[in-house]
C-alpha cells in the first residue's frame, strides 16, 4: 500500500512539474512571439502578434505565480516520496524490489536510512528532491530587481526535475514490487491479473563495500555539488532568453557555483578517500570512466568559477562563460548517470538499460538548445573591452580556461576512445590510467604555474618585466628548495618540476600574503595577526582564493609523493617473523577470526611497527566477509603521519594451515599532505563564500578605478 | 590585428594539446577483447599489451598465498550490448558463459592481492600480455560484482 502511494505521488509529482514548467515558459508570450518574428512568414506574423497580444502584465504575472507554486510543491510531493521509501527500507518491506536490492536483515538502521542512495532508483528520486529543494531555495531571494528571471529559471529547474521525475516515475521506480504470476516471479509498476505480491525473506544487502563512512556521504556531496550547478545554468538560460547578458545572473548566483563547487570537490575527494581505505589497492584515483565522469563537470565548474570574475571586473569572456555553465549543465546530467549505472570500462553498457538513450536524449537536447540561444544572442555577449597583453590578468584568465579545456578533452577522448576506435577501426580500443597522466600531467603542471604567477598579474597590462619583478624573490627561494630537494630527497626529474612549482606557488601566494598584510599594518597600524585576519575580511575572495590555492599546492605535494614514490613488498609471515619497507620493520603478532556484530565474519591481524628499533605501536588489517552479499572485504591497517602513511593489508589466512599470514605492505610517502591540503581547501572556500555585509555590491570595474593590492603595481 | 596574438596562442596551445593527446594513446593503447577475439588471434598477440573480458570461472580459482599467486579461468562474453540484452542482460550472460561447455575458455595467471570481488561469475576485465605458453599474464585485474550491475559497484585495481 505504501509503496503504491509512493508510486501515486511519483506520478503527481510528474504532472506538477510539467505544469509548472509550461506556465512558466507561456507566461512570457513575448519571447514567443520574438522567436516566431524571426522565422519570417505571414502565418508566423500573426502568431507573434496574437502572442504579444496576449502579453499583458497581469496575466503574466499570475501565471509566473502559478507556476512558482507548482514549483514550491514539488518539494513537501518529493520530500512524502522520499520518506515513504525510507520507511520501506527501515522496515525490511522486501516485496519493493528496490528494498530488497540494497538492504538486508542484518544491516544496521542507518545504513538502511542511507541505503536510499544506495541504489540507481533511490539515488535518482535523491536527486530530484534535492532538485526541488534548491530551486524552491531560490524563489526564496528577492526577485524585486531580476521579475524577469523568474519565470525562466523556474522554467528550467522543472525542466530539469520533469525529465528526473519522469525517468523514475515510469523507468527506474524505487516503489516496483515483486509479484508472482503464472510465469515466475518478476517486478512491476503495477499489479498484473492474476498475481499475487511476492515478499523475499531477505534482502541482498548493501554491497559491504559500500558500507562505509565514506561512501555514505560521497554520493549526498556529489549529487549536491551536480544539483546545485543547475541553478546558474538556470540563470544563464534566463540571462540569454531575456536578453539580459550583463553579468547580473553571475553575482546572483555566486555563491551557488562556489557551494555546487565546493560540494563537487569534496565529494571527489572523499570517493578517493573510500578507494584509499576500503579498495585495498593502495591507491585513491583509478582514472575509471565512473571516476572521469564525475571529474569533468568539476573541471568546466572550476573554470566557469575563475571566468566569471573576468566578465565580472572587465566584462570579458561572456561567450566562455555561457558556455561553460552549459558544459558543466551537460556533463553534471552525464554524470550522474555514468556514476549510477554499473558501466563497464566500455562506454557499451550505456545503452543497455531503457534508460541510456533517454540520457542521451535529454542531454543533446538541452545541449542543441542551450547553444542555439548562445548563438542567438551572440552579438549581447561582446566583449566590453579588448584584450591587449598576452600576460595580463585576464589574458592568464583565458589561457587558464583553455587548460582546463584541455584537460576536459583529454578525459573525454579517453572514455569516448572504445566507442570511436570500434567506428573508425573495428577494433575495441581502451586506454588505461597512463594515458591520462601522461597527457594530463604536463596540462596539470601549467595549472599551477599559473597558479602561481596569476595572482601577480595586472589588469589590462602586464610584461615580462612586470611579472618577474613581482616574482623574482619566491622563484629564487623556489629554486633553493628544489635543489635541497634534489641534494637530500630525489633526482627524479618529475618529481623535482613538480615539487619546484608547488613550492612557486606556495612561496608567492604567502609573499602576496604577507605584502598585503604589511601594507595594512603600515596604514592602519595594527598589529599582524590583526592585519592578517581584517585584509582577509576585506576581500574574502581573492584571499578565500588565495588559501584556496595554497591548499591545492598541498594537495599537490601528497599526489607527488604517492604517485612518484610509493613503495610496496608483500610476502607470506610467519608468527613474530618481520617484513620490512621503507624504514619500518612489520613484526606479525597475532591473528583471530570471529563472528562480528552484524552477523559478519572478521579476521583480524595484529601487527607491531618499529623503526629503527622503536616501538611504534599496533595495527589491524583484518578481512571481513559477510555472509548475505558473499563478499569479503579488505580493511587495511593504517598508520597517518606527515612524512608517509604506512599501509598493511591482510591477504590471506586460513586457520588450518600452519604456514602464517600473507600480507601486503604499502609506503606511500606524503599521502596525507593530500588529505590535509582539502581541509585547507573547505576553510578557503568558506572564507570566500562568506555573505559579505553588503551582499550583491556593485563590482569595482576595473579599467575605472584600480585598488590593486599586488607586487605587479 | 590586435587579436593575432591570441589566435596564435590559442593554436599553440592546440597543438600543444593534440600532441599530448596522440603521443599518450599511441603510448598507452590497449586492444580490448573478448575471450573469442583473443584465443582467434593466436601468436600474433604475444608480447602485446592487451585487455580481455570474461566471466569468472568459480572452480577454477587457484591461489598459492605463499607466492600471491592467482590463477583461474575466464568465459568468453560477448561484448556487444545488443546480444547480451537476448541473452537477458549482463548478469543472466555471465551465467551463461561460465555454465557453457562450449564457450572458449582462457587462463589467467597474476601475482597480487586476490581481489574480494573475485568469483563465481564475476565480470573480470584483465589487463596484460598473452605469454609464450598460452596464458594471459595479468598486470592488473578489474572485476565488477556478478549481481549488481545497476548500482556504483566499484572495482577492484589490483596492480
Amino acid at each position: 500500500m505504501i509503496a503504491n502511494l509512493g508510486f501515486g505521488v511519483l506520478l503527481i509529482t510528474f504532472f506538477v512539474t510539467l505544469y509548472s514548467a509550461l506556465a512558466a515558459s507561456f507566461s512570457n508570450p513575448k519571447a514567443f512571439a520574438h522567436l516566431f518574428r524571426s522565422i519570417s512568414g505571414a502565418r508566423t506574423e500573426s502568431l507573434a502578434n496574437q502572442l504579444e497580444k496576449l502579453d499583458t502584465p497581469q496575466r503574466a504575472a499570475s501565471m509566473v505565480e502559478s507556476a512558482r507554486r507548482a514549483m514550491l510543491l514539488t518539494f513537501p510531493l518529493l520530500t512524502l516520496a522520499s520518506l515513504l521509501l525510507i520507511y520501506l527500507l527501515v522496515n525490511n518491506r522486501f516485496e519493493v524490489q528496490f528494498v530488497y536490492e540494497v538492504t538486508s536483515r542484518s544491516m544496521p538502521t542507518y545504513l538502511k536510512v542511507t541505503a536510499w542512495w544506495g541504489g540507481q532508483a533511490g539515488s535518482l528520486l535523491f536527486w530530484s528532491w534535492l532538485m526541488a529543494a534548491f530551486a524552491s531555495l531560490v524563489t526564496l531571494r528577492k526577485w524585486d530587481r531580476d521579475r524577469e528571471f523568474l519565470p525562466w529559471v523556474i522554467f528550467v529547474s522543472c525542466f530539469t526535475l520533469a525529465f528526473f521525475v519522469g525517468m523514475i516515475a515510469f523507468y527506474e521506480n524505487p516503489f516496483k514490487q515483486f509479484y508472482q504470476t503464472a510465469t515466475g516471479v518478476e517486478a512491476y509498476f503495477i499489479q498484473p491479473a492474476n498475481s499475487v505480491l511476492f515478499t523475499p525473506e531477505d534482502g541482498q544487502g548493501l554491497n559491504p563495500l559500500l558500507r562505509h563512512p565514506g561512501m555514505i556521504i560521497h554520493p549526498p556531496m556529489l549529487y549536491l555539488g551536480f544539483v546545485s550547478y543547475v541553478i546558474p545554468f538556470a540563470f544563464a538560460i534566463a540571462a540569454l532568453i531575456t536578453g539580459r547578458t550583463d553579468d547580473r545572473w553571475i553575482r546572483i548566483t555566486r555563491r551557488w557555483s562556489l557551494w555546487a563547487w565546493l560540494f563537487l570537490t569534496f565529494g571527489l575527494v572523499l570517493g578517493g578517500r573510500w578507494a584509499y581505505d576500503v579498495l585495498g589497492w593502495g591507491g585513491y584515483w583509478g582514472w575509471d570512466p565512473v571516476e572521469i565522469a564525475a571529474f569533468m563537470p568539476w573541471l568546466t565548474g572550476t573554470a566557469f568559477l575563475h571566468s566569471v570574475m573576468i566578465q565580472e571586473k572587465r566584462g570579458m569572456l561572456k561567450h566562455w562563460n555561457m558556455l561553460l555553465i552549459i558544459l558543466t549543465y551537460d556533463l553534471v546530467i552525464f554524470g550522474t548517470f555514468l556514476t549510477r549505472s554499473g558501466v563497464l570500462s566500455s562506454v557499451h553498457a550505456f545503452a543497455q538499460s531503457a534508460i541510456g538513450p533517454l540520457f542521451f536524449t535529454y542531454i543533446a537536447i538541452t545541449l542543441v538548445a542551450s547553444v542555439a540561444l548562445v548563438i542567438y544572442r551572440w552579438g549581447t555577449l561582446r566583449a566590453e573591452t579588448e584584450m591587449h597583453s598576452l600576460l595580463s590578468r585576464e589574458a592568464l584568465f583565458l589561457f587558464n580556461n583553455l587548460l582546463f579545456m584541455s584537460i576536459l578533452v583529454v578525459c573525454f577522448w579517453g572514455v569516448i576512445y572504445p566507442l570511436t576506435s570500434e567506428l573508425f577501426t573495428g577494433t575495441t580500443v581502451t586506454v588505461g590510467p597512463a594515458f591520462y597522466e601522461r597527457a594530463n600531467g604536463p596540462l596539470f603542471a601549467a595549472l599551477l604555474f599559473l597558479m602561481g604567477i596569476a595572482p601577480l598579474s595586472a589588469w589590462g597590462h602586464s610584461t615580462l618585466q612586470t611579472l618577474g619583478r613581482a616574482a623574482w624573490k619566491p622563484t629564487v627561494l623556489a629554486v633553493i628548495v628544489t635543489v635541497a630537494l634534489f641534494a637530500f630527497y630525489t633526482q627524479n626529474v618529475y618529481a623535482l618540476i613538480g615539487f619546484f612549482l608547488v613550492a612557486f606557488v606556495v612561496l608567492i601566494t604567502l609573499y602576496e600574503y604577507w605584502r598585503g598584510a604589511q601594507a595594512r599594518q603600515r596604514s592602519h597600524s595594527e598589529r599582524l595577526f590583526a592585519a592578517f585576519w581584517n585584509l582577509t575580511g576585506r576581500d574574502r575572495r581573492r584571499y578565500g582564493g588565495y588559501i584556496v590555492h595554497l591548499s591545492i599546492a598541498l594537495m599537490a605535494i601528497g599526489v607527488l609523493g604517492i604517485e612518484l614514490f610509493q613503495m610496496e613488498t608483500q610476502g607470506t609471515l610467519e608468527l613474530n617473523q618481520q617484513a620490512s619497507l621503507g624504514g619500518y620493520d612489520v613484526v606479525y603478532e597475532d591473528i583471530a577470526r570471529f563472528t562480528g556484530p552484524d552477523g559478519r565474519e572478521v579476521t583480524r591481524a595484529v601487527v607491531g611497527i618499529y623503526q629503527n628499533g622503536q616501538y611504534l605501536g599496533e595495527l589491524y588489517p583484518r578481512i571481513d566477509y559477510y555472509w548475505d552479499a558473499q563478499q569479503a572485504m579488505t580493511i587495511p591497517g593504517q598508520r597517518a603521519t606527515m612524512k608517509d602513511d604506512l599501509y598493511i593489508l591482510l591477504v590471506n589466512w586460513e586457520p588450518a594451515s600452519a604456514t602464517g599470514a600473507t600480507f601486503k605492505i604499502y609506503v606511500n610517502p606524503l599521502v596525507n599532505w593530500l588529505w590535509m591540503g582539502s581541509l585547507l581547501f573547505l576553510t578557503g572556500i568558506v572564507i570566500a563564500a562568506w555573505p559579505d555585509k553588503d551582499p550583491e555590491r556593485e563590482p569595482v570595474r576595473a579599467g575605472k578605478h584600480v585598488r590593486q593590492v599586488s607586487a605587479a603595481d | 590585428m590586435k587579436i593575432n596574438k591570441f589566435v596564435i596562442g590559442g593554436l599553440l596551445i592546440l597543438g600543444a594539446v593534440i600532441f599530448l593527446i596522440a603521443n599518450a594513446t599511441a603510448g598507452s593503447a590497449q586492444y580490448f577483447m573478448t575471450v573469442d577475439e583473443f584465443n582467434a588471434k593466436g601468436p600474433d598477440v604475444v608480447d602485446k599489451n592487451l585487455r580481455v573480458s570474461g566471466a569468472v570461472i568459480g572452480d577454477t580459482i587457484q591461489y598459492d598465498p605463499q607466492t600471491l599467486t592467482l590463477i583461474f579461468e575466464v568465459a568468453h562474453v560477448p561484448a556487444d550490448a545488443p546480444e547480451i540484452e537476448t541473452e537477458g542482460g549482463l548478469a543472466e550472460a555471465l551465467h551463461q558463459a561460465v555454465n557453457d561447455p562450449t564457450r572458449s575458455r582462457m587462463t589467467v595467471v597474476y601475482v597480487g592481492v586476490k581481489p574480494d570481488l573475485l568469483r563465481h561469475e564475476a565480470q573480470a576485465i584483465v589487463t596484460g600480455y598473452l605469454g609464450a605458453d598460452g596464458n594471459f599474464y595479468a598486470e592488473e585485474l578489474l572485476l565488477k560484482c556478478p549481481t549488481r550491475y545497476e548500482e556504483a559497484v566499484p572495482d577492484q585495481a589490483g596492480s
